[in-house]
């Protein structure tokens, strides 16, 4: 107030001012048509063709170290590295989750919130003790999930393990929270399984949003029947029930999370491999024939006749005793006749038909499973196969292709180009505690391979390994990563344990190539302790890392000629609201600025425009930016025109054409 | 100054700021953030402590661990060294590329984990089995278990056997070694099931994984072989 009543005391002397800034300002910015052209700078691009990366390669050699090691880094920033916390130190970190700004870690201890809203300095909300390898973590909504596969995973989350081989104590499953206050979870549900949850995916089916579904994967053994009722260790040909050969799906009611329970099985590797059929041999008809003769129950599935141990026969016949209103355990003779003339029957009807499953010589699990509900599709990354599965009923996941390698050891996990059309398995060969990047380890084994997929059939192209030998110290082999939206092209982010980091792009499946790194030189010097990236995912703009003896590594990209800084303002204009990783988001980008000089980039990059008009479209861009919304649709609009007299059929031109209309529509 | 002359020219200033942003470039000079990573040297001491707590935590792991997990894993690497010693002979008796690759594989894997068994005992102050191959002949230095307890684990070829594989060429030693080496596998299958079935075995989380990716590479493997083996039988047969 007082201001403006000395102001007034000099009409004159501001007017004066005032007259002159607009002056100024009708003078910078008036006409488009005489418009001054804005300075812009171009950035420096080079093609993928020629990557000149760091040489020799820094990643060789490193000094050994937990906290100290020596680290070379290329084409990264690294923002923070934080310790885990106490109770955590020394047990492996596991799997990232996100949700807003927090990135949920598993550790076999449990699982760390950490709040990474700034990235150079995370801050613990909460270190939740409660033991089970792996930890694996997803969330959805208020839900957390975790992943409890060991032996030693207790119901009541305590430290002490589980000391006898049955148990009532013991969880092996996934356990349930509620994180609605994220700062203090509530454990409020756990659904067990035969084999344990070595990972677990999250399902969002777009068309259902009273339900999440949870595939399970497990690999390791078979609970007995003792301590989970339904657990069977034989192969499904000696019992259909066989928790072997088979996925869990459970379905989480997103109003009642307590009723989480499984509600299918589903054998997506039924009949992968159909070997040729002998028959049944003569010794094996003559022992079938005994085993009747000696009261066995026997029934038709697979197109042969098989006999059925006794603790599925004794489950069956407590079927038809309670069909009848009877006690369970004492089948009368009028129950075991009816078995006999049943058995097939029930069999199929349990077991999905039957149909011919002769001779499984598929997988008999799966490692971990990306689903991609808005393409409707999952790969399944399951031993020696690699599995594109139909998930769009969710309870009842089909597969429509398999692919097998002699060159994968062990299917790991999957990823999926933005668009559905390429997908890459890893191979973690060895497990992840072996040191398979050694210069003597050939890079097709323990590597990526990316296929195509065309007509729902997977093509083969190539194997991508993170290049730089490792030691004999250093375990090391392809792991998690993920997709970092850089529009137009395929960028992977991807962990290789004590191999440390790589981002590479697949964007030509049959040319992947690396364009940044980090590493760490071995934990120890003079023993293999197991360390490195589990998993790295890029998350709105951070690419966060959980380092399993160093706790959380948190990087960004730097601008270099193989990814610009207006491809990282575009990658990092899309904001997600939570990550697993295991389900994967379709990414949108907004239409910004950033979006179509990154198209521009690439069109450099590429070749796929000449110096003239890639500057044309620089320029244009530059002083669409710099105008007033009005002046800006119109230059906008003007270079879409131009653009579009010369896309002829080129994708990248009508990308980037398609993106500056949608800015100047904006305006 | 007067506050009123100050006023002004704090309104040209911000007016000339907001024309030339209004026209600038759009080159963005963002105050990056310089200022890296938490371990500023503040905290120096701290990482210090932090590190011998990790290494103590480390060593205090290594003692949950059971007799049944000693004996798995001196076991164990004699059943691998076996592995090596049929895995060995496919290049010089004309195996199949397939073959070959498949035993290249299986030397590369089974070599490490023996590596990660014995380091497994020794950080454990348990007698480590040493390997040494002559031929075929296997024999293990150093550990409670003689010879014939080595041959008496599931799976493990006789002598016998492995002479038998050893006079086999090109598709004959391509049969015999996978039906062999499916044996072999399903034996070490079979050690991994018996070691899980032991009270208080594998709480050590060590052993939980070696012997959870000892069983699952196995399985699959063995399922890779019977499908080698079905292919081969089948061309035998046309």
């Amino acid at each position: 107030m007082k201001k403006n009543i000395q102001i007034n005391k000099k009409p004159a002397f501001s007017l004066w001012i005032f007259l002159l800034a607009g002056a100024l300002l009708s003078f910078s910015c008036s006409s488009t048509e005489q418009m001054m052209d804005i300075e812009y700078t171009s950035p420096n691009v080079s093609s993928l063709s020629n990557v000149e990366a760091p040489s020799p390669d820094p990643r060789v050699g490193l000094g050994a170290g937990l906290f100290d090691a020596e680290e070379a880094i290329w084409n990264l920033k690294k923002l923070s590295s934080t310790p885990p916390p106490k109770d955590f130190l020394g047990v492996t970190n596991s799997d990232l989750a996100f949700k807003e700004n927090y990135a949920i870690q598993g550790n076999y201890n449990g699982v760390v919130v950490w709040d990474i809203s700034d990235p150079s300095n995370p801050v613990l909300v909460k270190d939740y003790l409660c033991p089970a390898s792996q930890s694996d973590v997803s969330v959805y909504g208020n839900l957390m999930f975790v992943s409890g596969e060991g032996y030693s995973g207790r119901l009541d989350c305590g430290t002490e393990g589980v000391q006898t081989a049955v148990s009532a104590e013991r969880l092996r499953g996934i356990r349930i929270f509620d994180i609605t206050n994220i700062e203090e979870p509530e454990y409020i549900a756990n659904v067990q399984t035969c084999r344990g949850s070595h990972t677990h995916s999250v399902l969002k089916d777009p068309n259902d949003d009273e339900n999440v579904y949870v595939y399970v994967s497990g690999s390791a053994g078979v609970r007995p029947e003792e301590e989970l009722s339904g657990c069977v260790n034989m192969s499904p040909d000696e019992d259909p029930n066989s928790a072997l050969f088979r996925i869990e799906v459970i379905k989480v009611p997103l109003s009642n999370p307590e009723a989480a329970a499984i509600v299918s099985s589903p054998r997506i590797f039924e009949n992968l491999e159909e070997p040729p059929s002998h028959g049944l041999a003569p010794a094996d008809k003559q022992a079938m024939e005994e085993a009747k003769a000696n009261g066995a129950f026997t029934f038709e599935f697979g197109g042969s006749e098989r006999v059925m141990s006794n603790g599925f026969a004794m489950r069956m016949l407590n079927v038809l005793i309670e069909e009848r209103g009877g006690t369970a355990g004492e089948p009368t003779a009028a129950d075991t006749t009816a078995l006999r003339e049943r058995a097939t029957a029930m069999v199929n009807e349990m077991f999905g038909g039957g149909g011919d499953d002769s001779g499984r010589k598929g997988p008999n699990q799966c490692h971990d499973i990306t689903l991609y509900p808005e393409i409707g599709l999952a790969g399944g990354a399951c031993e020696g196969y690699g599995l594109l599965l139909d998930i769009s009923d969710p309870a009842n996941p089909t597969r429509i292709d398999a692919v097998a390698d002699s060159n994968f050891s062990y299917w790991h996990s999957a990823t999926f180009s933005n668009d559905g059309k390429k997908v890459l398995f890893t191979d973690e060969w060895g497990g992840g505690g072996q040191p398979k990047c050694r210069e003597s380890d050939p890079m097709e084994w323990g590597a990526n391979a990316i296929f195509t997929i065309e007509n729902g059939k997977m093509k083969f192209q190539e194997y991508y390994k993170m290049p730089a030998p490792q030691t004999s110290q250093e375990n090391c082999v392809a792991h998690n990563g993920s997709l970092i939206p850089v529009p137009g092209r395929e960028i992977m982010v991807q962990s290789w344990y004590q191999g440390g980091i790589s981002v590479f792009d697949w964007t030509d499946p049959n040319n992947p190539v690396e364009i940044a790194f980090q590493d760490y030189g071995p934990v120890a010097a003079d023993q293999m302790a197991n360390g490195g990236s589990w998993s790295v995912y890029w998350y709105n703009g951070a690419i966060v890392s959980s380092e399993i003896a160093r706790g959380l590594d948190i990087f960004e990209l730097e601008a270099n000629p193989y990814i610009t800084q207006n491809e990282i303002d575009a990658a990092n204009s899309v904001k997600l609201d939570y990550l697993n990783a295991q389900g994967q988001p379709k990414f949108v980008w907004p239409h910004t600025f950033a979006l179509s000089k990154a198209y521009v980039d690439q069109l450099e990059r590429n070749k796929e425009l000449d110096n003239t008009t890639v500057e044309m479209a620089r320029q244009s861009l530059a002083n669409a930016e710099a105008a007033n919304p009005k002046v800006r649709k119109k230059i906008l609009t003007e270079l879409a025109d131009k653009m579009d007299g010369m896309a002829s059929g080129n994708e990248k031109v009508k990308m980037l054409t398609e993106s500056v209309r949608g800015l100047a529509s904006n305006q | 100054m007067p506050l009123a002359k100050k006023t002004l020219w704090i309104s040209v200033l911000v007016l000339w700021a907001l024309i030339f942003n209004a026209c600038s470039t759009s080159k963005n000079v963002s105050s990056s953030n310089s200022e890296t990573i938490s371990d500023q040297k503040a905290d120096q001491l701290n990482k210090a402590e932090l590190e011998e707590l990790y290494w103590a935590r480390i060593d205090s792991s290594k003692m949950n661990f059971t007799e049944a997990d000693v004996e798995f894993m001196t076991g164990m690497i004699g059943h691998h060294a076996q592995a090596l010693i049929m895995s060995g002979l496919a290049p010089e008796n004309g195996a199949s590329p397939q073959v070959r690759t498949l035993a290249a594989r299986i030397i590369n894997a089974q070599k490490d984990e023996i590596a990660t068994m014995q380091t497994w005992l020794r950080d454990r102050d348990q007698p480590v089995p040493e390997v040494h191959i002559d031929g075929l002949n296997l024999m293990i230095h150093g550990a409670g278990m003689d010879h014939s307890g080595h041959m008496k684990m599931a799976g493990m070829l006789t002598q016998k056997q492995l002479v038998e594989l050893s006079e086999a060429r090109g598709k004959e030693f391509d049969l015999l070694f996978l039906k062999y080496m499916i044996q072999h596998h399903q034996g070490a299958v079979t050690m991994v099931q018996k070691l899980i079935s032991t009270d208080g075995a594998v709480q050590d989380e060590q052993a939980f994984r070696l012997s959870t990716d000892i069983n699952v590479d196995q399985i699959t493997e063995i399922n890779r072989m019977k499908l080698m083996l079905e292919t081969i039988e089948s061309e035998k047969k046309d």
